[in-house]
């Protein structure tokens, strides 16, 4: 009997529905994306090899340094609102009986909205004229405008995203809470914790994960807003509200400049899976670590 | 530290049992009323098989479950409607809880410091504890990523850390470890109790661990207490027939009998017994007997009954021999060697101090 284990590679067919599904739907288009990224597109048939040009003038590019630090102000200022609110309301959120069942649906319900939905809301609810909140705040003497004023509508596109998405956060969250054994809070009660240690050293640390997870979706999904500000402001006042997205969707679909959009795209897609690395690899051991 | 008493103390988890008492129905009990004291610094087991109420009653004395009925007093001072907070115990439960963000050190000094004692006090305490839970060479790291028996370890010790508590209750609290440890740990806590004269109250479903650890054992079944005793009390003159079966591997041995003109006959041959007074009628009666006090002999004499051997297995020191009487098969350990028996028939001769009636399952004194 031979002592060297039996090899059989045909178990590689099986993956191949896999290799050519994710093929069509992911690296194909890619590599399309970074072959428009090298080429100077002059019309159907018509192109040029341009090497990192396209690369040299998106990092050099004015507005797109704008667009960027508005989107990362908007993506740190949805953070640190969305998940201390979304952690405090779901630590307030009815643990059992009829009140939970009630409070988990009335938070689902924001979630089920589409974006361009919530763009339009908003967008009506906001105005000084027939708007609920923009009438009342303009009879409050204060002078809001959204579309007038580029604070306004910057401020009026983060609280629809924490009105959207604060909830999803106060979900996980509650998930998280749930699945922590009961035994910790008798333990705590027994040790003498304060309700804030208790908050501090069980509940927190148990929020890790749950932790990781908004913070990354949060991060994503408000790093690549793009319908709600297209709806409510189109990006304006000026340039207030236009993200990343507007800005490659004006170069892309606008001014049909594909080469500069196509570079564009790799790049704020490896920004975003950078910061996803990085969050991700921070979060992953902060707090565990034998250093303080 | 303290006396703690139950006086009338039942629990039910019916939710509906609030009701029923008032209207003075009987709920279904998860733990039956029990009236009984703990000593003060006592080292206690509660043995008992899964649902046997043993954990119930721990958590009414700890105060995480109130009583349905009935008071808890620490030296005669009511605390039935007291959260476990404010009665002064501590508990250490069946998973290890760890304060993980903490290092070692402050999860020892978490009780400690949430009662406002001073640094320099805690300080000694947590070194004194950590010094006889041999964790003190590692009290400076975070409580993470650690091996379930030393989270187990930190548990007890913050369990442990508090001098003044009236008792510390630990519920199946080498579950999750490791058998080889579970023994080291098992004589760490004896000495413990030595050392620091608290009281401990141990549950447990391993006999072993019960009879190991504990002066007195509280054997509980179906939300009885069945037997309060020394292990040796256990062993030698069990209350009740669960007792006879639970403590002791393999369980005593029970045989049906009945009642004639004065003795108790099984299958029609007359057997003493230590029990001198007469059973009630209309009572199920049996014999009961160790299996270690059971003797195979080949001639018949007295208190001799005619049986027959089915199986020898020799144990090594031991061995085990498999009888039949009178239909019921029983056990007898033997000192192994030459002199066993052969299968075949054969003479069970049961000493008179040794074997004891038992009548609808208790013990007839």
């Amino acid at each position: 009997m031979s002592i060297v284990k039996p090899v059989n590679q045909r178990a590689w067919w099986l993956v191949l529905p896999v290799l050519v599904s994710v093929a069509f739907s992911a690296v194909i288009p890619l590599m399309t994306v970074v072959n428009y990224s090298v080429q100077d597109i002059l019309g159907p048939n018509q192109s040029v090899f341009v090497g990192m040009e396209w690369y040299k003038e998106v990092l050099r590019d004015h507005e797109l340094h704008g667009a960027l630090v508005r989107q990362l102000t908007f993506s740190g200022a949805v953070l640190l609102i969305e998940l201390p609110l979304g952690v405090a309301l779901a630590l307030a959120m009815p643990t059992s009986g009829w009140r939970a069942s009630l409070t988990l649906v009335v938070f689902a319900m924001p979630l089920l909205v589409p974006w361009n939905v919530v763009g339009t809301i908003w967008q009506i609810f906001a105005r000084g004229d027939i708007g609920l909140l923009g009438y009342a705040l303009t009879q409050l003497g204060i002078d809001y405008n959204y579309s007038q004023h580029p604070a306004d509508a910057w401020l009026t596109v983060l609280i629809m995203d924490v009105w959207h998405w604060t909830s999803l956060v106060a979900l996980l969250a509650y998930a998280g809470l749930r699945a922590i054994p009961h035994t910790y809070y008798q333990a705590a009660g027994i040790d003498g914790a304060s309700r804030w240690a208790v908050f501090r050293y069980i509940q927190l640390p148990k929020l890790r994960s749950v932790f990781m997870i908004a913070v990354l979706l949060r991060f994503m999904d408000s790093f690549m807003i793009y319908t709600e500000p297209f709806v409510l402001t189109g990006g304006g006042p000026g340039t207030a509200t236009t993200f990343l997205s507007q800005y490659l969707t004006q170069k892309a679909v606008g001014q049909f400049d594909l080469g500069p959009a196509a570079a564009f795209s790799l790049v704020y897609f490896l920004i975003i899976l950078l910061a996803c690395f990085v969050l991700y690899n921070f979060m992953k051991e902060v707090g565990t670590g034998d250093v303080q | 530290m303290a006396r703690i008493q139950l006086v009338d103390v039942a629990h039910s988890y019916d939710a509906r049992a609030g009701a029923a008492i008032r209207s003075g129905a009987t709920p279904s009990w998860a733990l039956e009323p029990v009236t009984m004291s703990w000593d003060d610094g006592g080292a206690y087991a509660l043995l008992g098989p899964s649902g046997c109420g043993k954990t119930t009653l721990l958590n009414i004395i700890s105060g995480l479950v109130r009583p349905s009925r009935g008071s808890v007093l620490f030296d005669d001072h009511a605390v039935t409607a007291l959260p476990p907070e404010a009665r002064n115990i501590a508990q250490v439960f069946q998973f290890p809880i760890v304060y993980e963000t903490m290092t070692l050190f402050d999860n020892l000094a978490f009780p400690l410091r949430n009662r406002g004692w001073r640094a320099a006090e805690i300080r000694k305490r947590v070194h004194e504890i950590a010094g006889i839970l041999e964790l003190d060479a590692d009290l400076g790291r975070r409580a993470h990523g650690l091996s379930a028996e030393i989270k187990q370890r930190i548990s007890l010790g913050r369990g442990l850390v508090r001098p003044d508590v009236a008792a510390v209750l630990l519920d199946e609290p080498l579950t999750v470890i490791d058998p080889q440890v579970k023994w080291l740990l098992r004589r760490k806590l004896k000495q413990i109790h030595q050392q620091l004269g608290l009281s401990l109250i141990y549950v447990t479903h391993d006999q072993t661990e019960a009879l190991t650890f504990a002066d007195r054992v509280v054997v509980m079944t179906h939300g009885e207490i069945a037997q309060i005793g020394t292990p040796d009390e256990l062993f030698e003159t069990p209350a009740h027939q669960f007792v006879g079966h639970f403590i002791g591997s393999p369980g005593m041995n029970f045989l049906e009998c009945e009642w004639h003109a004065g003795t108790a006959r099984v299958g029609g041959v007359a057997l003493e017994s230590s029990s001198t007074t007469a059973p009630g009628t209309h009572q199920s009666l049996s014999m009961g007997i160790r299996p270690e006090y059971v003797q195979v002999r080949q001639a018949h004499g007295a208190n001799c009954l005619p049986a027959r051997v089915l199986s020898v297995r020799d144990e090594g020191i031991r061995a085990m021999v498999e009888l039949e009487i009178a239909g019921h098969s029983i056990w007898a350990r033997l000192r192994a060697g030459p002199r066993l028996p052969a299968i075949g028939t054969a003479f069970a001769h049961f000493p008179v101090e040794r074997c004891a009636l038992y009548a609808d399952g208790r013990r007839v004194a």
